[in-house]
């Protein structure tokens, strides 16, 4: 009975909103790190630009929300732009560290007091995509089976993301098996040989650097929408693990890699969530080995875990094909 | 890869030496415009309120760069382990924060457990490095030599590690629990004065402790055999296997004496601050930064770069709100990778 809770709880986060999130971003991610081998430890931080875009010009300066999800693309293209240009000469494991530093600098930034009239400070902003929830064509009332239900808002969010994800994927089908992704898949497997054949590893770099980070500031702003509010906080670079773990359990540098890798991390992280949480309540778990509140911690300690035993024992995740994760820094 | 001759790095040749003369000039032109931009302060303070405090008040860029060097002296100390994992394996930990932690718990569990053995801090922090040590043999022996003996790929390690990180950190959280605490010894000290400077005793003993800390390990690495062969194994893994060093046991040497300078610097960070489960996590990007900023892979450059980190971080309060100081540190990393990739001490090669 405990376990088919905890299996329903699952079920209704790894297709909810959440789950179609984060593999919105991971998609992004996938065009990084998947296809051209760029280590990017910072795309929460185009997550944090793309919900503030929408965020800001909703809130602060009244605009609609139109308008701030074409700031959210365009304002992650910016940071791409801007994080390319010192960071994408250097070898991998730089990038690395530039990208996770610069999202920090941003999240502290942006929660900073001098920010605060714009962004909202460290209570950040909320009630700025009624907009959208206006455009909802679906009726109010609850969706779905037994007790794996939906509310109309939820369904509406549900539909426009896992409708983005699907675009996406179909986009960067098309993308990837043209000349242009063939490079960038060359780049990753030797970048001197394709400075060799004429390809300007940097600019191609570039460009597949501003379209996953455009892809993370759509998932931002639909993380945005979905909250109804922001705040800085919520861009940890955990996230970002988090990004890491699912692609990498569903397969990087493949199409479906990041959708699967999204479902399952959610069904797990929420099943062992529930499960723990309804032991711990029920006392079958004493409170003197774990405490209610310790219940998180130790399902991201397992995440880790998972993340360990994946990169050592299968690589490619569930999708993947060992021969495309061969990635060597040095 | 090109690699200059080993002899190279073993004496500090005349472009470093230059180097090191245009980094003092930078610092001499911190604290320049520190001591300047104080004595602005000072303007603004009203006649009345200078002749109350007695002494004056404390020189506040004075007192900040003795803070700066205090907390700089610390982030060096954890971070010539990393930097020399680096520098002889290649591997980028980024659960280097984590052994950080675990040397401040477990030293935190000796001294101030309500059911613990309630020993005194140095005791305390004595064998909390000791523990440390043998945890920093245990991973090397259990995880990292097997992992590199199946080939795993330098990335693949490094997401790997970032496993461990998390999962460290959950343990710690569980073990300890969220909440900050404080050591039970040299919690409160009334500042003294010397000159324009205020510091508590505890600070002073920290500073220069960890100054010296580094002068030993500086010596450690110069005079000594297994010194040299540390810096044998960072300049070039295999010349220095075929001039026949035993790398696999300088990798352990370093793991073990890395990770229990890491819990050094916990101890020391967890006293001047408190003991938390991610505080470790949260020293680690500054530990990069002062990394990078030195030269990635060497100690030398470690020491260097993390000064230049607490300097950097407490000075930019003076001009900006103390909440942006570690963006601060992290932009002067960037700021670096884009002029200097190879970092103030690092030797100029191809790294992208």
């Amino acid at each position: 009975m405990i376990v088919w809770q905890a299996v329903e709880g699952a079920l209704r986060a790894a297709c909810g909103p959440v789950g179609a999130i984060y593999a919105l971003a991971a998609i992004g991610l996938n065009v990084h790190f998947g296809y051209t081998g760029l280590l990017n430890f910072g795309h929460v931080g185009f997550m944090l630009v793309g919900a503030y875009a929408v965020a800001v010009a909703g809130a602060t300066f009244g605009m609609s929300l139109w308008v701030g999800i074409v700031f959210a693309i365009l304002c992650a293209a910016a940071l791409a732009l801007v994080l390319g240009i010192p960071t994408l000469r250097l070898r991998a494991d730089y990038l690395a560290i530039a990208t996770i530093a610069a999202a920090e600098i941003l999240r502290y930034v942006y929660r900073s007091n001098f920010a605060e009239p714009v962004t909202g400070g460290v209570y950040g902003l909320r009630q700025f995509a009624n907009g959208f929830y206006d455009a909802n064509p679906i009726p109010s009332g609850t969706y779905g089976w037994g007790s794996l239900t939906f509310s109309a808002s939820d369904l509406w969010v549900m539909l426009v993301t896992w409708g983005l994800v699907g675009g996406c994927c179909a986009l960067l089908f098309l993308l990837i098996h043209s000349p242009w992704g063939r490079v960038l898949r060359a780049i990753r497997e030797d970048e001197d040989a394709a400075r060799s054949l004429g390809k300007n590893v940097f600019n191609y770099k570039m460009q597949s650097l501003v379209l996953g980070g455009a892809i993370g500031g759509v998932a931002g702003a639909m993380f945005a929408i979905y909250q109804q509010a922001v705040t800085p906080d919520a861009f940890k670079p955990i996230i970002t693990f988090d990004l890491y773990a699912l692609l990498i359990l569903g397969g990087a540098a493949r199409i479906f890699g990041p959708v699967l890798g999204s479902l399952l991390f959610w069904f797990l992280y929420n099943f062992c969530n529930n499960l723990l949480n309804s032991l711990v309540n029920d006392g079958t778990i004493p409170s003197s080995v774990l405490s209610g509140t310790d219940t998180g911690a130790v399902t991201l300690g397992l995440v880790g875990l998972g993340l360990i035993l994946l990169m050592a024992f299968r690589p490619q995740g569930i999708l993947g094909d060992r021969k495309e994760m061969i990635l060597d820094a040095r | 890869m090109l690699h200059a001759p080993m002899v190279n790095a073993a004496t500090l040749g005349a472009p470093v030496r230059s180097r090191l003369a245009t980094l003092m000039l930078f610092v001499a032109g911190l604290l320049i415009f520190a001591v300047f931009s104080g004595a602005d302060a000072m303007a603004a303070v009203p006649d009345h309120m200078r002749v109350l405090a007695a002494a004056g008040p404390p020189n506040r860029p004075l007192t900040l760069t003795v803070q700066g060097i205090q907390f700089g002296a610390i982030l060096a100390m954890t971070a010539v382990g990393l930097s020399l994992i680096f520098g002889t394996t290649g591997l980028i930990n980024f659960a280097h924060g984590e052994l950080v932690t675990i040397g401040a718990v477990v030293a935190f569990f000796l001294n101030a457990a309500p059911h613990g053995p309630r020993l005194q801090l140095l005791v305390a922090g004595a064998i909390a490095l000791v523990v440390s040590g043998a945890f920093g043999w245990l991973l090397h022996g259990v995880m990292w030599k097997p992992l590199t003996k199946r080939k795993t790929g330098l990335i693949q390690l490094f997401i790997i590690s970032i496993g461990l990180s998390l999962l460290l950190r959950s343990v710690v959280q569980v073990l300890f629990g969220t909440d900050p605490q404080s050591y039970r010894n040299y919690r409160i000290q009334a500042a003294h004065r010397y000159g324009p400077i205020a510091i508590t005793d505890r600070d002073l003993v920290i500073t220069i402790g960890s100054l010296l800390v580094l002068l030993v390990i500086a010596l450690m690495l110069q005079r000594t055999k297994i010194g040299k062969a540390m810096r044998a194994v960072a300049d070039n893994r295999d010349l220095a296997a075929a001039s026949g060093i035993d790398v696999t046991r300088v990798v352990r040497v370093v793991w073990i004496t890395g990770t229990a300078l890491a819990a050094l610097g916990g101890i020391c960070y967890g006293l001047t601050q408190l003991v938390s489960f991610e505080m470790g996590f949260l020293l680690l990007l500054l530990i990069f930064s002062g990394i990078i900023l030195g030269g990635l892979g060497t100690a030398y450059g470690a020491m260097v770069g993390c000064l230049l980190i607490g300097l950097v971080m407490e000075l930019s309060s003076l001009w900006s709100p103390v909440e942006l100081q570690n963006a601060w540190a992290l932009l002067v990393m960037v700021l670096v990778l884009l002029v200097r990739p190879q970092g103030i001490l690092g030797r100029k090669e191809r790294i992208g």
